[in-house]
């Protein structure tokens, strides 16, 4: 079967489960899943720029995700002026002791002979540039996490709309990625697998730690929103209108009292469609922005020489492409792409919840998706981010469903029945792990395989 | 009727063929070496014999049987032993320990054939508890022909066994696979070193092409002005 | 001031040796597993740290029957009588795992890195079926008697300041894993089959040419592995708790440890679990009251001295990872496989 064609019914699929979905459960939740669909696809291409493009297996999509969210609140949350005068003078003293002892830390290493001089050198500047920080650091932490902890007890943000922090989360990645990828890069294949899976818990445990910078597991929550409040719209009077129009049919003929009562429920239920949509809008805006960019940068000569180092490391080294660098382009790339469909995803939660990210959530889910959608085919890494969210999110109420239709004839409180029920909520993963492997073993170029050639 | 034959054959790697009818032989108590020039095929050959390279076209018969089907491992059981060219030892494993792994697929009392091997080479001995890693290459290779004799072969393959050893180290393993001949094994061998090798050889192959150019004994091999003049410089 | 002295030995045995000892065991026997599987198998198995739970979870489901049935061990834990489950539980899992997914690629001789994501999958799995048969919540099954050395009678009895408590589960841990450790290198280093799993991660295909049997070779392996991470996980579970997201998180100390010894080297993943743990440990640990015991009266420090935040402590096995991989990209122990 041609690529397009199982493009085609690829996506009618999943079309068809979404409409099922908003028939049987709600057109509410339906839209919820699709909007998640649609920052999965997204985190999805970031990780086929780097597996399906250049083959790199970068297991810490969490910690760019995360840091994308982190840019949400760092952009839009309002500054705390409090905690800045009380301790953003000493941040910056500690940063500056940071760069004096990693300064002092290299000259020692250029400086000192060999062998033990030159250990004795670096643990000696290491340990006196802990102590140095910390001098600095602690107490201005202290200072900040006072200031009103119970509401902020951190820094804030820099009062900006909330849209700027999905283009800062993609560069917040950028960075990040270009750090690790300095000290991670050089390494062998499954040894950079695994750095990256520790990198990502250290930045998740920062983000949990630190709460001068976003409260850690005390949570940022009421993010700005790009999008109106349901609140608001159920009030303005357009909206209002439009619902009376939509709804004219079913509101035909209703008495006074259960006219305003019907009205007021579909209103509110419309403003949360609404308020989906937009969302959906958004989402959709970045997703085809950046499969755009992603299919023209794969069919581009980069591209090409991209497969080229993926394919063949060895030879291409010996063509003269330097492998590192365009490993670390990609890797690059990929993370800043995980970073705006993180900022996105905090964006639609309205809060940054660092105890939220898991690797098998976060970087493994994703993973499945690029695998199972057709690794190096973008279309694929779309497709199978909106298949693998919708059959992880429906997993669940399926499960339900049918442990419900199977013990239909047990009593209530059946014991068995209530252990099969506590039981449904956990086949999430048996679930992925078993696609990801019916994939792997029978079609492991997955849905839609790799069109451009080799 | 020689103990094992390659006859005719015909195969490669996939893609075009290396090996386009060659045939080589050797007996019981003889050696017999297979020369010729880079990419001539002769590994290939040696391979082929031992099953690690697919006849397209061909027969390979021990004692009179056909083997071309069975894998590596069932010939070592019929009696064949291999020492590949490289990583012909087990480096983190004593030399000792190499040993034993070479009589893995016997029950009997192996020590009887340890001693044989450290006979043949004693600096085996007095090394037998350092890790093989830790030798000089003609060392190693001394570990990888006792290994490969402590299967008890009939047939003993050796793919270039003096590569990259000394002039002084070749000549001491030369005299110690004339050794080996004479307890009855054959020995089949690749070798770079065309003069020194056809001089102790019964049988002479010299391939150019996956082809026999010339065949016959050592000495005529020697002898015989257009293979010294094309393949052993004069 | 020499009372001093011995009462900040006794703190720091309480709070960082005999804890790390313990932990350390724990990770060295998980680091076994994954080095074995790495140096035989040839990838890095992602799946080793829910092999573990689950091997850990039948352990548990074990030990509530015997204690069902009103069987004990008196003093020891019951889980002791139950790790034999585990140990058959987790075999069973990583033989089916093998049989049904990574054979297929093995026989292929797919790249590495697809065979490690098809650990992935059977991460997966077995994540979902541990907290589809226990659920994801904090089991607790240790029994017997807690405190071996209790803290309270440790002071009573030797008249310092401070106690030392050693629980029964943190001496049963290390003498388990002694125990575990040293047949495995009896196995590895006199065995005729230990041998061919020596001579086969070595140089697969000159154990292939004297006659070693690659699917026993595989099987053995994937026994030997998952014996030792249902052991590891059991034994983790009685001296913390069982959860099994935490065994997921795990890995990452798991891998640190065998990569920092040297991957495929045994001796190796057990200094490495011990390097990882006490680091762990050791940098975690707030210093204050030491410093108290052996500083002079004037240089008291005032805050808790803790180099690294309790939070960090996952990172420290990372960070140890990649220092190692840096400076010795081989681990500590080269040259020596299995």
């Amino acid at each position: 079967m041609r690529a397009n064609a199982r493009a085609v019914i690829g996506f009618s699929v999943v079309a068809a489960a979404l409409l099922a979905v908003g028939m049987g459960q709600s057109w509410s939740v339906s839209l919820a899943v699709f909007n998640l669909c649609l920052i999965s696809a997204v985190m999805a291409l970031g990780v086929n720029i780097q597996w399906g493009y250049a083959g790199l297996f970068n297991v810490g999509t969490m910690a760019f995700a995360a840091l994308g969210g982190l840019a949400a609140v760092l952009v839009s949350q309002p500054p705390v002026h409090d905690a800045m005068a009380a301790g953003g003078a000493g941040l910056l003293a500690a940063v500056a002791m940071t760069c004096l002892a990693a300064g002092s830390v290299w000259l020692a290493c250029r400086l000192l002979p060999r062998g033990r001089p030159r250990a004795l050198g670096i643990a000696a500047a290491a340990v006196a540039g802990y102590f140095a920080v910390a001098a600095f650091f602690d107490p201005a932490v202290e200072a900040i996490e006072a200031v009103d902890p119970s509401t902020s007890g951190y820094l804030g943000g820099l009062g900006l709309p909330i849209m700027l922090s999905w283009a800062a989360g993609g560069l917040l990645a950028a960075g990040a990625a270009w750090a690790i990828g300095r000290v991670a890069l050089g390494l062998r294949a499954d040894y950079f697998a695994i750095a990256t899976l520790g990198i990502s818990e250290i930045v998740i445990a920062v983000l949990k730690n630190e709460d001068w910078l976003a409260r850690g597991v005390k949570n940022v929550t009421g993010l700005d929103r790009p999008v109106p409040y349901e609140i608001d719209l159920q009030q303005a009077g357009w909206f209002l209108e439009l619902v009376r129009v939509l709804n004219s049919d079913a509101l035909a003929g209703l008495a006074e009292a259960e006219y305003a009562a019907a009205l007021r429920e579909l209103t509110v239920e419309a403003s949360g469609i609404f308020v989906k949509l937009c969302y959906a809008g958004l989402f959709l805006a970045v997703l085809l922005i950046v499969l755009a960019l992603s299919e023209r940068a794969l069919r581009s000569p980069w591209g090409r020489m991209m497969r080229a180092v993926r394919d063949n490391e060895t030879a291409a080294e010996a063509l003269g492409k330097d492998v590192y660098r365009r490993h670390m382009q990609v890797f690059v790339l990929g993370s800043a792409v995980v970073g705006v469909a993180g900022a996105m995803l905090v964006t639609l939660d309205g809060q940054f919840t660092p105890n939220s990210y898991n690797p098998l959530r976060f970087t493994f889910l994703i993973w499945v998706m690029v695998i199972v959608g057709g690794s190096g085919n973008n279309l694929g890494a779309v497709l199978g981010g909106f298949i693998v969210w919708l059959s992880w999110i429906e997993a669940e109420p399926l499960a339900l469903w049918a442990v419900d239709a199977l013990t239909a004839a047990m009593a209530e409180g059946d014991p068995i029945r209530v252990r099969l029920v506590e039981a449904a909520a956990h086949v999430r993963p048996i679930l992925m792990g078993t696609i990801l492997l019916l994939v792997m073993r029978f079609s492991p170029r997955g849905v839609i395989p790799e069109t451009v050639g080799r | 009727m020689s103990h094992l034959t390659g006859d005719g054959m015909h195969g490669g790697y996939g893609g075009a063929d290396i090996l386009r009818g060659c045939t080589v032989s050797v007996d019981k108590g003889e050696i017999a070496v297979i020369v010729g020039p880079n990419g001539a095929g002769k590994s290939t050959a040696m391979k082929a014999l031992f099953g690690m390279v697919r006849l397209r076209e061909g027969d390979v018969r021990l004692a009179g049987e056909s083997i071309a089907r069975l894998t590596p491992q069932d010939r070592v059981k019929l009696g064949m032993a291999f020492v590949p060219q490289s990583g012909n030892v087990f480096t983190t494993m004593t030399v000792q320990e190499n040993l034993e792994m070479g009589a893995f697929l016997r029950r009997d009392d192996i020590s009887a054939s340890m001693e044989r091997v450290f006979d043949l080479f004693p600096v085996l001995k007095e090394k037998r508890r350092q890790t093989a890693g830790e030798l000089s290459g003609g060392q190693r290779q001394q570990v990888a022909i006792g290994r490969a004799l402590m299967t008890q072969p009939d047939v003993l393959m050796l793919d270039e066994p003096t590569a990259g050893v000394s002039p002084i180290v070749m000549d001491e393993l030369f005299d110690r696979i004339l050794e080996v001949r004479q307890a009855g094994i054959a020995v089949l061998m690749v070798e770079q070193n065309a003069r020194q090798a056809l001089a102790i050889a019964d049988r002479g192959f010299v391939l150019v092409t996956g082809e026999n150019r010339h065949t016959g004994s050592g000495q005529a091999l020697l002898a015989n002005p257009e293979v010294r003049r094309s393949f052993l410089g004069g | 001031m020499d009372i001093d002295i011995v009462n900040a030995a006794v703190l720091l045995a309480n709070f960082v040796v005999v804890p790390a000892i313990a932990y350390g065991s724990q990770l060295a026997l998980g680091a076994l597993g994954i080095t074995l599987v790495y140096g035989i198998l040839r990838f890095a198995n992602f799946s080793h740290g829910d092999l573990m739970a689950f091997g850990t979870m039948a352990a548990i489901l074990g030990t509530w029957q015997l204690q069902a049935w009103g069987i004990g061990l008196g003093l020891l834990p019951t889980a002791l009588l139950a790790l034999p489950v585990g140990i058959a539980a987790a075999v069973a899992a990583a033989l089916a795992a093998d049989r049904t997914v990574f054979r297929f690629y093995r026989v292929r001789r797919s790249a590495p890195m697809v065979l490690s994501i098809a650990s992935v999958g059977v991460m997966f799995v077995l994540n979902g079926v541990v907290r589809v048969i226990v659920g994801p919540d904090d089991r607790s099954f240790s029994d017997g008697a807690r405190y071996l050395i209790n803290a309270r009678e440790f002071k009573s009895v030797t008249g310092l300041s401070e106690g030392l408590s050693v629980r029964t589960s943190q001496v049963l841990t290390l003498a388990l894993a002694v125990a575990a450790v040293a047949a495995l290198f009896w196995f590895l280093q006199r065995t005729r089959a230990g041998k061919a799993m020596r001579a086969y991660s070595d140089n697969e295909d000159l154990a292939l040419l004297s006659g070693v049997e690659p699917d026993r070779v595989v099987l053995l392996t994937w026994a030997i592995a998952a014996s030792l991470a249902a052991i590891a996980g059991t034994l983790y579970g009685l001296d913390k708790s069982f959860q099994p997201f935490t065994y997921l998180q795990l890995l990452l100390p798991m891998f640190a440890a065998a990569i920092v010894g040297g991957i495929g080297q045994p001796m190796g993943a057990i200094a490495g679990g011990f390097l990882v743990a006490f680091s762990e440990i050791a940098l975690t640990y707030p210093y204050k009251k030491f410093l108290r015991y052996v500083l002079p009266e004037d240089m008291q420090p005032d805050g808790l001295v803790q180099l690294l935040s309790t939070d960090y402590k996952l990172s420290v096995s990372f960070a140890i990872l990649v220092v190692v991989l840096l400076w010795r990209p081989t681990g500590l122990f080269r040259g020596r496989v299995l």
